[in-house]
């Protein structure tokens, strides 16, 4: 009686084990299923961050997308010029042009300057906020000041200022843009590493509007389009906006700028104010020699037009005057 | 075995006792993967298939393999030798536990396998939880209890398991709807992320208490 349970248990598990052994090694074979070597040395190379700037789920879609050569070899913004040419290297490609740094700043300096059209009180949450009425603020285009940006920051770069601005820690920022994302007002952008001038503002409402809501929106008022040396900063839509190939920072649109509405987030600027961009120019005293030639040679170029047009005047009157004789 | 039967077996597995909220199987998923909506679906599909699968499975193990019966298999093989042997001599059904973990385990490897090979897009969805329910006690939960506890024929094992994943499903759907809503709420300190988690679970359970009030 007792040996049959013992010799059957061992017979019975023996068979399960064994036939279930065999099923799965046929199985595998069967189904086995390719994986390019590629993939794992690709994904070793990447950050493993899964940030998701290059469009994939993570690091690994990245990883299997490169090797299948759906995704450029740069596509990995926080793994820069590095990460790239490492990939390119496996692979056997070459990396183009790689891009440049970006880094992401807040388009808006309203923050406790910016006035509220009504007190909410719901989610502390930037994305809750906007779905109530557009949002706290009176300026619609606006940062909401809830920090969103500051908690979905995978680095850490982000903290909120005392103004109530997400300010952006330049060393710790990899331009991965799910800021830029996240942000229902689309406050966050992303701009050049190296370029340190920027507009910090959002609004494309009138100038009018921009007053009342905000001491330092950009009202439009086209002072920093007229006297840039290099024609870099256009109103666009009441708008300044800079063209990064463009700019030297010379920081003649800070100096003119009436409302501050343009910062500068140059090393030595940052380093002096606690890392908040700030509307100085780099050199002062240089940008006021600079501007003050700007103007000059506008004076002159002004009354050089208007003895021009006397000129131009002069000698149409006179062939009157001599037809009337 | 009725209609009327199966909807009273389903109902009682959905709801009355449902493997999460009143029998307590399967929190590990239930508190691990129902963060989002998205992955509680997935997790809630992959329970469904397992179960009722594995349900059908361990039901044939069982009553052909451990059962003291007249058609248990290595019965009838001793028996064709011609050794004098009786069925009770063949009561294996203290294997249960070890006999039907390997059922499970092996099955949910072939068939990862099997999708990994036929639907590429379908193991991508669900993804981690195919191996994660290999240990999963829920699906072991319903196995035992189609076999040793309620003694129900192959039908009514097959109807058991599948409207258990339902309720396993329900109660995860809910639960992720719930902690999505509560992802943006102001909760203090301490308790964000799995503390309050687990108070809802709490709540729940007690809200599915009233279920136990039905009867046929």
């Amino acid at each position: 009686m007792m040996h049959y349970a013992i010799i059957g248990a061992l017979i019975e598990l023996g068979f399960f084990g064994l036939l279930f052994g065999i099923g799965l090694a046929i199985a595998a074979k069967k189904f086995a299923i390719e994986i390019d070597p590629r993939v794992e040395k690709v994904l070793d190379i990447l950050p493993n961050a899964n940030c998701g700037a290059c469009g994939y789920p993570g690091c690994s879609g990245f990883a299997k997308g490169v090797v299948a050569g759906e995704a450029p070899v740069d596509g990995c913004v926080p793994g820069g010029g590095d990460v790239a040419e490492n990939i390119a290297n496996i692979l056997g490609k070459s990396v183009g042009e790689t891009a440049e740094p970006m880094v992401a700043v807040a388009k808006c300096n309203g923050g406790n300057n910016a006035n509220d059209k009504f007190i909410y009180e719901g989610i502390a949450d930037c994305r809750a906020a906007k779905v109530v009425a557009g949002g706290q603020k009176l300026c619609p285009y606006g940062c909401l000041g809830f920090g969103t940006c500051v908690e979905v920051c995978p680095f850490d770069a982000l903290t909120m200022s005392e103004n109530n601005i997400p300010i952006t820690d330049f060393d710790k920022c990899t331009g991965c843009g799910i800021c830029v994302k996240i942000c229902p007002n689309d406050v966050m952008a992303l701009v050049p590493k190296n370029a340190p001038i920027y507009v910090a503002c959002n609004s494309i409402s009138k100038g009018a509007f921009v007053r009342k809501s905000c001491k330092s929106g950009c009202i439009g008022c086209m002072m920093c389009q007229k006297n840039c040396p290099s024609d870099a900063i256009h109103i666009i839509d009441n708008l300044a906006r800079i063209d990064f190939d463009k700019c030297t920072a010379c920081g003649i649109c800070i100096e003119v700028c009436p409302t501050n509405t343009i910062l500068n987030k140059f090393e030595e600027i940052l380093a002096q104010n606690n890392g908040v961009p700030t509307a100085v120019p780099i050199n002062p005293d240089e940008t006021k020699a600079l501007l003050a030639k700007i103007k000059d040679e506008q004076k002159k170029k002004k009354e050089a037009a208007k003895a021009e047009a006397l000129k131009k005047a002069k000698p149409q009157s006179e062939p009157k005057g001599e037809n009337r004789a | 075995m009725t209609f009327g039967s199966i909807i009273a077996l389903s109902i009682g597995a959905i709801f009355i006792n449902n493997f999460v909220l009143s029998r307590f199987l399967g929190l590990c998923p239930f508190m691990g993967v129902s963060k989002k909506t998205e992955t509680a679906m997935g997790m809630g599909m992959a329970v469904i298939f397992v179960m009722t699968m594995s349900a059908a499975l361990t039901w044939i193990i069982w009553t052909f393999f451990l059962l003291p019966t007249q058609s248990n298999v290595l019965y009838l093989i001793f028996k064709t030798f011609g050794a004098s042997v009786v069925p009770a001599q063949f009561d294996f059904s203290y294997l249960e536990t070890i006999a039907f973990i390997l059922v499970i385990a092996a099955f949910v490897q072939l068939v990862e396998m099997v999708i990994q090979k036929s639907a590429p897009a379908l193991y991508e969805a669900l993804g981690i939880f195919l191996p994660l329910i290999t240990t999963n006690c829920a699906v072991l939960g319903v196995a035992e209890l189609n076999t040793m506890s309620m003694h129900l024929n192959f039908l009514e094992s097959i109807v058991n398991g599948f409207s258990a994943g339902i309720g396993f499903t329900i109660a995860l759907l809910l639960m992720s709807g719930i902690r999505e809503r509560i992802e943006l709420a102001d909760i203090p300190k301490p308790l964000r992320g799995l503390p309050i988690a687990f108070f809802i679970a709490a709540t729940m359970s007690i809200a599915f208490l009233g279920f136990s009030g039905l009867k046929f």
